[in-house]
């Protein structure tokens, strides 16, 4: 019988201990898939971050190493400076990236670092039990603005990836969603391109997904993917923020 | 080799590349520029990697992603600066990885001043940052052991898979003394580690991590780390004695105070006062044993630090009641003279009825 469909070799036999309906099973999925596809097992180290994605080692089948909260980026340039023939890549929420992290997430872009991050960007801080991300949408509750974010007090969502793109070294930088297959597709092909980016040498490349957390959002999945779909894309528009690599436009 | 002048700071940058250290990630703070500027010059030379970070948080971290690959890695700041690097320090303990600080302290607390001074000693004795964990502290008083102990810091650092501190201040950085460097280790010759992450490459992925749920797994990690910290006890402890043999007073010191000391014992020597002194190397683990051997046959110590007394706690709980213990603590970067140190000095051995005949009734002569 011909085999069809199989696990990602990079993704170990483990069950993942997200929640139902949560975007971070299927985007694991696609960095494992693409670490496969482009064959790079083997000399690919990742950076897991705190949040609810810090058990990711317990899923990646490659060599990975714990960062501080927020600090995912530093450790990546560490390795990465020292590792230069090898693949690094960070995996970060949008608390430890665009919050406690954004001075880190700036500079390594800024110098360019060649190496990628997956930024999953749920607008809500998952692990600590709901409470204000810096990408929490105007009017959204959460446990810390429990009559939803107020923008005067509160400020206004922070479009990291936006100002990554005013940082010269990134080279790439995609936001893309899990909401619908099409978009898991779409999400694929930007992350694969992004650690192209890093094996062409080229410089900083991010893809920023957004991605369901119908726990703490207090939904039902599907309600939590058309939300997704139909609000987060409101703020966060999906598409390519920046592409200075040369490649073809797919 | 011959002896070459140079400046503490370059002495302890060139040391480094010496021991194999070939990144090294910093942040600028006074008094310890001269290092970075140092390193990103002398690392090109070696093909090492200089990366001047955005900050001190991101210094650390970049030290911690080198050392998980496997790397020498070094990085140095001043008091503020390693306040910022705390919780690095924290996990670099917990994750088991060796690396290199330095510390050229300045007077504190807050912006404080960059003046020499030694107020870091609690911060840099006691963690620092959170959890059960220890750093390897140690204390040079001069710029070739500014030299011989960042190489030996390397090889602690390896050796435990821990973080090494070195405790320095500003006057050591910016002094000028000769020194004499060993030849150059290559890091292509240093054992090959069988911890880092190299990538999965014919072996099972690797996960260097400190995150352990389970509190009875934590406490195993924990009580390992006790275990390696014992082993640090036993085999690192390192001091000097100097003019011990005789001495009635002793006084404890390290680095640019035990300098002072040195020159203060001089002086009173010279007028009969039999004081010696007993200089930590290593301020942690630090030299309880000897101390407390020492307050057997000496009735007073008097603990001189350039802080308003941290060190001093240390010494009390060496002898363990067993001897006078006093405090001459100087903080927010004054350097006091040999002579005020000798004065200190004579006041104590005095007070405590510790000259001999002789020199009784020549005291109480001049009394009178």
């Amino acid at each position: 019988m011909k085999k069809i469909f199989e696990a990602p070799k990079s993704l170990k036999e483990n069950l993942f201990h997200y929640c139902p309906g949560c975007g971070h099973s299927i985007i694991h999925r696609l960095v494992a898939e693409v670490i496969d596809e482009l064959g790079i097992q083997e000399r690919t180290i990742g950076v897991p971050p705190a949040g609810c994605a810090v058990l990711a080692y317990n899923y990646f089948d490659v060599d990975t190493g714990e960062a501080p909260h927020g600090r995912a980026l530093a450790v990546a340039t560490g390795l990465k400076r020292v590792l230069k023939d090898h693949v690094v890549f960070t995996y970060q929420g949008d608390g430890d990236i665009a919050a406690i992290g954004t001075a880190e997430s700036i500079h390594a872009a800024n110098r360019g670092e060649k190496v990628t991050a997956i930024f999953v960007n749920n607008g809500t801080y998952g692990m600590t039990g709901g409470q204000m991300a810096p990408t929490t949408l105007p009017g959204m509750g959460s446990t810390t603005t429990p009559g939803g974010r107020d923008v005067v007090r509160d400020g206004q969502p922070l479009d990291l990836t936006q100002m990554l793109g005013q940082a010269k070294g990134s080279v790439f930088l995609e936001r893309v969603s899990v909401a619908t297959p099409k978009h898991i597709r779409r999400a694929k092909k930007a992350i694969k391109k992004a650690f192209q980016v890093q094996l062409d040498g080229l410089g900083f490349a991010l893809v920023e997904v957004l991605s369901p957390c119908p726990t703490n959002w207090k939904m039902d999945p599907v309600a939590a993917y058309e939300w997704t779909d139909k609000e987060m894309t409101k703020i966060f528009p999906l598409g390519v923020i920046k592409d200075i690599t040369g490649y073809d436009k797919d | 080799m011959p002896k070459q002048l140079m400046r503490g700071s370059h002495v302890l940058g060139e040391a480094a590349v010496r021991a194999g250290c070939r990144y090294y990630f910093g942040y600028p703070i006074t008094p310890q520029n001269e290092v970075p500027e140092y390193m990103s010059g002398r690392l090109i030379q070696v093909g090492g990697t200089f990366v001047q970070a955005e900050s001190e948080l991101a210094s650390i971290n970049m030290v911690i992603g080198a050392a998980m690959a496997g790397a020498r890695v070094m990085t140095t700041s001043s008091s503020p600066g390693i306040s910022l690097m705390q919780e690095g320090l924290s996990y670099l303990a917990g994750l088991e990885l060796p690396a290199v600080i330095a510390n050229v302290v300045r007077g504190g607390p807050g912006l404080g001043n960059i003046a020499p001074a030694q107020s870091d000693y609690f911060q840099a004795t006691r963690g620092g940052g959170h959890g059960d964990y220890r750093t390897i502290v140690l204390a040079p008083a001069s710029c070739q052991e500014l030299c011989d102990l960042t190489i030996k810091a390397f090889d602690l650092a390896d050796k435990y898979r821990n973080p090494v501190m070195i405790m320095g201040d500003g006057m050591m950085g910016q002094m000028m003394e000769p020194v004499e460097f060993p030849e150059p280790i290559d890091p292509a010759d240093l054992p090959v580690k069988d911890w880092t992450l190299t990538g999965a490459k014919g072996r099972p992925s690797r996960v260097i991590l400190s995150l352990l749920l389970a509190p009875k797994v934590l406490e195993d990690h924990n009580f390992k780390l006790v275990r390696k910290y014992d082993a640090v006890v036993r085999n690192e402890t390192d001091w000097e004695e100097y003019m011990l043999e005789d001495a009635r007073q002793v006084v404890v010191a390290y680095g640019t105070a035990a300098r002072i000391a040195k020159g203060a014992i001089k002086r009173v020597r010279e007028m009969g006062l039999k004081v010696g002194l007993l200089r930590p190397k290593t301020l942690w683990p630090f030299p309880e044993k000897p101390l407390k051997e020492l307050s057997r046959v000496v009735r007073q110590l008097l603990v001189f630090e350039m802080s308003a007394g941290q060190m001093v706690e240390d010494v009390k709980m060496a002898v363990e009641g067993q001897a006078q213990v006093h405090l001459y603590g100087r903080p927010g970067g004054v350097i006091p003279t040999p002579d005020e140190v000798a004065h200190q000095i004579s006041h104590y051995y005095y007070q405590a009825g510790l000259m001999d005949r002789d020199q009784q009734g020549e005291r109480l002569g001049g009394a009178a």
